[in-house]
């Protein structure tokens, strides 16, 4: 298990490591920096002062190590377009990220759960059709439309919820989290429905297949035979089984939720890292999207961890090696 | 194709009582009869061997008598009796109290009947428990009685590990202690060896065997194995195509078989030390469900049939 652990910590830096090297490109190869930081007046001379001081004629290996030196320290440099040390603009943005991200995750996590149950032992109920009908919408919608939707039927024609930002936000330490007050938790509701309900049509889809399937294996029918209750079979045995893949694939969607939540930060002008990096692309703002990069990456990285770490928990074949066997 | 009706023993009520039984699939394209018109009694503590080909009726029956008959199949006609008392016509609840804890079920393969994700500790306290008033650390102790009685070594350790910590041979004994934990009146064993190595085999029918001595359980075993029969039935019934070819005690069916079928089935057996070239074979196959031939199903390819086999 140990070993496992470090194989897994050494691959994880390894992509971090190949991650950093096309962050530290968009620097080499997306136009000339000193091109972008000075003005159109400045000597030729003046430029290789610069060159030479922002250390761009060193061999690249070697400004690829400090550029990786100055990551792990968290320096990214300052952004081109606020002149602000790009990590703190980054840690004022991620917490509205990860707040929409989170809840949004654990709802669709638990909704999905719950009705891929439902829909997967009540197979032929109307109830069941009808959430696996809807579930097509989810899946075949595109989260922009979705999002404008909602705009349009609660904050433009019903007017109950705010139709932008994040509403007033309260400071603990360095974060800021609008989940204290009620104008912050009314913000929160359509971004997160928005950003969360593809997620919810997936893992309900899932466990719903993964549960039929379960329920026709042996052990089920054995459990059934044995006169266990319906719950007892059900919850314990079935549930359980089913749950092996779902972590693998909701590990990889609250990934991705917070990776892409772009899309829903830019139509609810969520104060987020999304929209943060939009605005880097449109103004070439390059150690912001480098940045950016990099912790995407990173979260990637930790989340899947995680996911493995939690299989080992829940499944003994893979906890217990090779002992005792071989009666 | 009728059983002789002398097929119980000479006593009081048999412990179950299977009375023309028809078992329905409907299907779009009409209904299909799987079972249709089986009887057969077991007395307490008596080996029922169930032989036939695959398909042709073994395990569904299994399934119809302890009420886990798949959907859309159902038990259209006839009746399965427990002790003289109807129990295919109890609500739910009151069938899942009757599982486990007076009729038992071993499965084919033991390398799926376990959930690999609790201990074998846990799966065998768990059925206790659903069925016995007693508390965990009786249960636990039962526990592990049932893996001594069984023949696991160290099960007081044992009980603590995993399905997959275990071999094909030991799962089966877990299955069959879980099968034993309540001490029902009657186990249907569907194939109980076929998945397991050949040296394996004989060790759990003589166990079987055993405990349902022991015990004085019942047992329907379910095999295609005329070896298996003869080793452990008192009785066997043949089945074919859904219908009970022949009933009756193991030596007078293996010795002398009634209905060419079952002859045709015993002849097919290879005998070590004969001096036969060739071993018999019955020509065609079993028909599909829904192209039974009327009258007796085996008469398309029975050589000795006439007139009134075929109304």
């Amino acid at each position: 298990m140990l070993a496992f652990i470090i194989r897994r910590l050494l691959q994880s830096i390894l992509v971090m490591l190949a991650v950093a090297l096309v962050s530290f490109g968009l620097f080499r190869f997306i136009g000339d920096p000193i091109h972008n930081m000075v003005g159109q007046e400045a000597t030729a001379a003046e430029r290789e002062q610069l060159r030479q001081d922002l250390g761009l004629n060193d061999p690249v290996p070697l400004q690829f190590a400090r550029f990786v030196g100055n990551a792990l320290r968290g320096e990214f440099g300052l952004s081109y377009r606020m002149a602000r040390p790009v990590t703190d603009v980054i840690m004022e943005r991620l917490p509205a990220t990860l707040e929409l991200a989170l809840i949004s995750g654990i709802g669709a996590l638990a909704l999905g759960i719950a009705l891929g149950v439902y829909t997967a032992l009540r197979r032929d109920g109307w109830l069941s059709q009808f959430i696996m009908s809807a579930s097509l919408i989810g899946v075949s919608l595109p989260i922009f439309l979705i999002g404008i939707l909602l705009i349009y039927v609660f904050a433009v024609e019903l007017q109950v919820l705010p139709a932008f930002g994040r509403g007033e936000t309260v400071r603990i330490g360095w974060w800021t989290t609008g989940l204290l007050t009620e104008s912050g938790l009314k913000s929160l509701i359509m971004p997160a429905i928005t950003l969360g309900l593809y997620q919810l049509t997936l893992i309900m889809r899932l466990v719903r297949a993964e549960m039929l399937e379960v329920l026709r294996t042996d052990y089920i029918k054995f459990a059934r035979a044995r006169g266990l209750s319906d719950r007892a079979v059900h919850f314990g045995h079935a549930l359980k089984n089913t749950l092996l893949p779902v972590i693998t694939i909701a590990g990889l969607q609250i990934g991705s939720i917070i990776a892409f939540a772009i899309v829903t930060e830019t139509v609810f002008q969520w104060p987020g890292v999304g929209l943060l990096f939009i605005t880097a692309i449109q103004f070439v703002d390059i150690p912001v999207m480098a940045a950016y990069l990099v912790l995407i990456a990173l979260i990637f990285v930790v989340i899947n961890l995680i996911v493995d770490l939690l299989y080992f928990a829940v499944d003994p074949r893979l906890r217990v090696q090779r002992s005792g066997r071989g009666h | 194709m009728k059983p002789p009706a002398h097929n119980q023993p000479a006593g009081n009520t048999p412990l179950l009582s299977v009375r023309n039984l028809r078992i329905e699939f409907p299907t779009r394209r009409g209904t299909l009869v799987a079972i249709d018109d089986v009887s057969f009694d077991i007395a307490r503590g008596e080996v029922l061997g169930m032989v036939g080909e695959s398909g042709a009726g073994k395990s569904l029956t299994g399934a119809a008598i302890i009420g886990l008959l798949e959907p859309p199949g159902r038990i259209a006609a006839g009746e399965v009796l427990l002790d003289g008392e109807p129990i295919h016509t109890l609500p739910a609840e009151r069938m899942r109290k009757i599982r486990g804890r007076r009729i038992s079920m071993i499965f084919q393969d033991p390398l799926t009947s376990l959930n690999p994700l609790y201990t074998v500790g846990r799966q065998i306290t768990e059925t206790i428990l659903t069925h016995r008033d007693i508390g965990e650390a009786a249960a636990r102790k039962r526990a592990i009685e049932l893996l001594a009685e069984v023949g696991i070594p160290a099960p007081d350790q044992r009980v603590d590990h995993y399905p997959h910590q275990f071999s094909g041979g030991m799962r089966q004994r877990v299955v069959i202690a879980l099968a034993l934990c309540a001490e029902p009146e009657l186990i249907i064993a569907d194939e109980p060896t076929t998945a397991l190595d050949v040296s394996v085999q004989a060790q759990i029918i003589d166990l079987l065997k055993r405990l349902c001595r022991d015990h004085h359980t019942a047992v329907m075993l379910v095999t295609h194995d005329m070896g298996v029969i003869a080793e452990a039935a008192d009785r066997v019934a043949v089945m074919y195509a859904g219908r009970l070819a022949e009933i009756g005690p193991v030596r007078a069916v293996v010795q002398q078989p009634q209905h060419p079928y079952t002859r045709g089935l015993m002849g097919s057996i290879p005998v070590l030390g004969a001096d036969v070239h060739r071993l018999v074979q019955i020509d065609g196959a079993m028909p599909r469900l829904n192209a039974i031939p009327p009258g007796c199903a085996f008469n398309p390819r029975c050589t000795e049939a006439f007139a009134r086999c075929r109304s």
